[in-house]
């Protein structure tokens, strides 16, 4: 889960990083009063999870609290990158000397966390990386010592960073180690023109996987549910590991491997996938039920198709779901079932006794697709 | 012969004793896996009745290895308890530790594995099915009576992937299947399996499942250009996938226009790879390459 600016800056202040002062608004009204309290002159920002506010008109300096207000009346409602702004964050202006890079990434190919700092921050840091990767600083992290002050002084100094910023790397490590995250970045970095290092702008990425130790972020995490489509969030709520797409064929499959073949394939056939519902391994009759009540209620899929290699999955199983969601639901669409593996035969003779007419099963996953795509293409 | 694991194998299994480890002990053994133990500090001395034989549970990794001389440990412990499961069977000097759970949290998976590489233990996975041998052993959950034993090898990210190459090639047979699993962040890499199949006698063609995120299959057909002389056929799954979705698996996500199935194909098939369209097409890929090869080798007239 990505944090929202405004959280993450909270992150950041309790770990003792420096911030601006700022406030969080959703209307336009109370964005004034915030101004008011912050000084009057503010920098208004949308909030919203994705890159590219500034260019998008979405961080505007306003010199007073009525510009303000105005201001956030024109950001509040726009969408960035289809991305609803809901509530915009207000920040105290400061003077800028100079603007670094920091970050923390992880390294898959290595397996550990790798440091990233640049005396070149405020601009677009891949583009850095891609044109003049020595203004780049890349530096392992050793999972078992972590980041103390002289490793980040070290960085800080190899960077070409002033030694006050080792105290923030310091601190952005643990961010990442106490709250799971997966990324912290600091962009920019400043020192002030009175000689401060302040955290102007970051991004933090937490470990879905983490959440059963990580609690604090529950409610935002219902909020961040909110910016999904209706069908994710339905489907989110059966616990369902599902994502809307935007084409006809609904896919419904066991094993994220197997399911996203399944999209390639259909598309392979001319069709474009509705979504992507990988019902796990081992899935019980009522998972498989529910899969397909959510995407049967997709006004946009014209037809299904079920393909599922039963491993730990039993087929038998998701043949009673198959049969146990069309007691519950009027099919209207064509369902095109492919089993193999775990128990397939007992599966394929469930569904041939429900003897359903618009259900039918294929014996390949190809041919299935084929076959889904073309009654999707007659609908 | 195969790689990593063996009929010789001894496999202990942590977690044994839970819904799941019950469920799949009781598959390895059918499968012929020899599960010499089960590790949970709470049952220590008790053992579990698996139709006609009887698996002891150690109260530790160390105790296991002791009593049986196990040199592979299956770890089926719930997501928050897998770092400490990990670390204890590279503490023990274990040689391989197969980690099935799924949902680890990755500053787990980043310190175990750092733990188990200065241990000189070889953990695979997280997230991953395991490895069957087939004819010869299975740790983890792979189903083993889809195949059987043959002259390809396979490496996947996926499970249900590789279950689906094993059928479609379940005339041709394998020697070993891994699943390397579906996080971003694994123990055993498609690098890693490819060598040692090249190494491995037995394997006259290596099968490699890729998927969408990261760059390991970018990486794998470097080495492949390097290091690998026996041929590769490739699938790759995530064609579809839109940019910055999590397709499933904690590692499948296409960050800006790295990651992409697009990339990962041209690299394969910039180094001499055959990529399948589909699974199937890879499976018939596998089948002409093995034609022209010849027939399968017996070990009289092996080619060095």
């Amino acid at each position: 889960m990505d944090l929202y600016e405004h959280q993450a800056r909270e992150l950041f202040e309790e770990y003792g990083i420096l911030v601006p002062r700022a406030e969080v608004a959703d209307s336009a009204e109370l964005a004034r009063a915030s101004a008011e309290r912050l000084g009057g002159r503010v920098v208004v920002k949308a909030q919203v999870k994705t890159g590219g506010r500034g260019k998008a008109g979405g961080v505007k300096f306003a010199r007073d609290p009525a510009a303000a207000e105005l201001t956030a009346r024109q950001i509040l409602g726009m969408d960035i990158k289809g991305h609803p702004v809901r509530t915009v964050m207000l920040a105290q202006p400061v003077d800028i000397d100079s603007e670094f890079y920091v970050s923390y990434v992880l390294d898959r190919s290595q397996g550990r966390f790798l440091a990233i700092a640049s005396a070149e921050g405020g601009m677009d840091i891949e583009e850095v990386a891609a044109t003049r990767p020595e203004a780049v600083l890349r530096t392992p992290i050793d999972p078992f010592d972590g980041v103390p002050r002289a490793k980040a002084a070290e960085i800080a100094a190899a960077a070409g960073l002033p030694d006050a910023a080792a105290d923030t790397l310091t601190a952005l490590w643990n961010v990442l180690i106490r709250e799971d995250a997966l990324l912290v970045e600091v962009n920019p970095l400043v020192r002030t023109t009175q000689g401060q290092i302040l955290a102007l702008d970051g991004k933090v990425t937490l470990d879905d996987n983490a959440r059963f130790r990580q609690t604090r972020w529950g409610a935002q995490g219902a909020v961040h549910d909110q910016e999904r489509d209706e069908l994710e969030a339905a489907a989110a709520a059966k616990g369902l590991n599902y994502v809307k797409l935007d084409g006809e064929v609904g896919v419904i499959g066991n094993g994220a491997g197997l399911v996203m073949s399944t999209l390639d394939v259909v598309a392979d056939c001319g069709a474009r996938p509705a979504n992507f519902l990988d019902i796990g391994g081992g899935a019980s009759a009522q998972i498989m039920a529910d899969g397909l009540s959510v995407i049967l209620s997709d006004p946009s899929v014209t037809a299904v198709f079920v393909n599922v290699f039963g491993g730990i999955t039993a087929c038998d199983a998701v043949a009673d779901g198959i049969v146990r969601a069309l007691e519950s639901v009027r099919l209207t669409k064509p369902l095109v079932v492919r089993l193999d593996g775990n128990n397939a035969a007992r599966g394929r003779a469930i569904l041939d006794e429900r003897g359903h007419p618009l259900v039918e099963q294929a014996t390949t996953m190809d041919g299935a697709a084929r076959r889904a795509a073309e009654l999707a293409h007659a609908a | 012969m195969a790689i990593y694991l063996t009929k010789e194998s001894k496999v202990l299994v942590q977690g044994m004793t839970g819904s799941e480890g019950m469920k799949h002990t009781r598959r390895m053994l059918a499968a012929g896996t020899d599960v010499v133990g089960g590790v949970n500090p709470r049952k220590a001395g008790r053992s579990v009745d698996f139709d006609d034989r009887a698996v002891p549970v150690f109260g530790s990794v160390r105790a296991g290895m002791d009593a049986t001389g196990a040199d592979v440990t299956v770890v089926f412990v719930p997501p928050a308890f897998s770092k400490a499961a990990v670390m204890e069977a590279a503490d023990a000097g274990i040689g391989l530790a197969v980690v099935i759970t799924e949902g680890i949290p990755v500053h787990d998976s980043v310190a175990f594995h750092a733990y188990a590489r200065r241990h000189g233990t070889r953990v695979i996975g997280p997230n991953c099915p395991g490895l069957i041998s087939p004819g010869q052993s299975n740790a983890g959950i792979i189903p083993a009576d889809i195949t059987k034993p043959g002259r390809v090898g396979l490496v996947s990210k996926s499970g249900t992937l590789t279950y689906q190459l094993m059928y479609e090639l379940r005339d041709t047979g394998f020697s070993t299947c891994v699943g390397i699993g579906g996080d971003p962040v694994v123990g055993t890499t498609h690098i890693d399996c490819l060598a040692a199949f090249e190494a491995d006698p037995d394997t006259e063609l290596i099968v490699l499942i890729g998927e969408i995120g990261g760059d390991a299959e970018e990486r794998a057909a470097a080495f492949i250009k390097d290091s690998v002389t026996k041929p590769v056929v490739a699938y790759i799954a995530g064609f579809t996938a839109p940019e910055g979705r999590t397709m499933g698996h904690a590692g499948a996500i296409v960050s800006g226009t790295s990651g992409t199935a697009q990339a990962k194909k041209a690299a394969l098939e910039a180094v001499g790879v055959q990529v399948g369209n589909t699974p199937t097409e890879a499976a018939q890929l596998v089948l002409t390459t093995l034609a022209a090869v010849g027939p399968p080798l017996t070990p009289r007239t092996r080619r060095e």
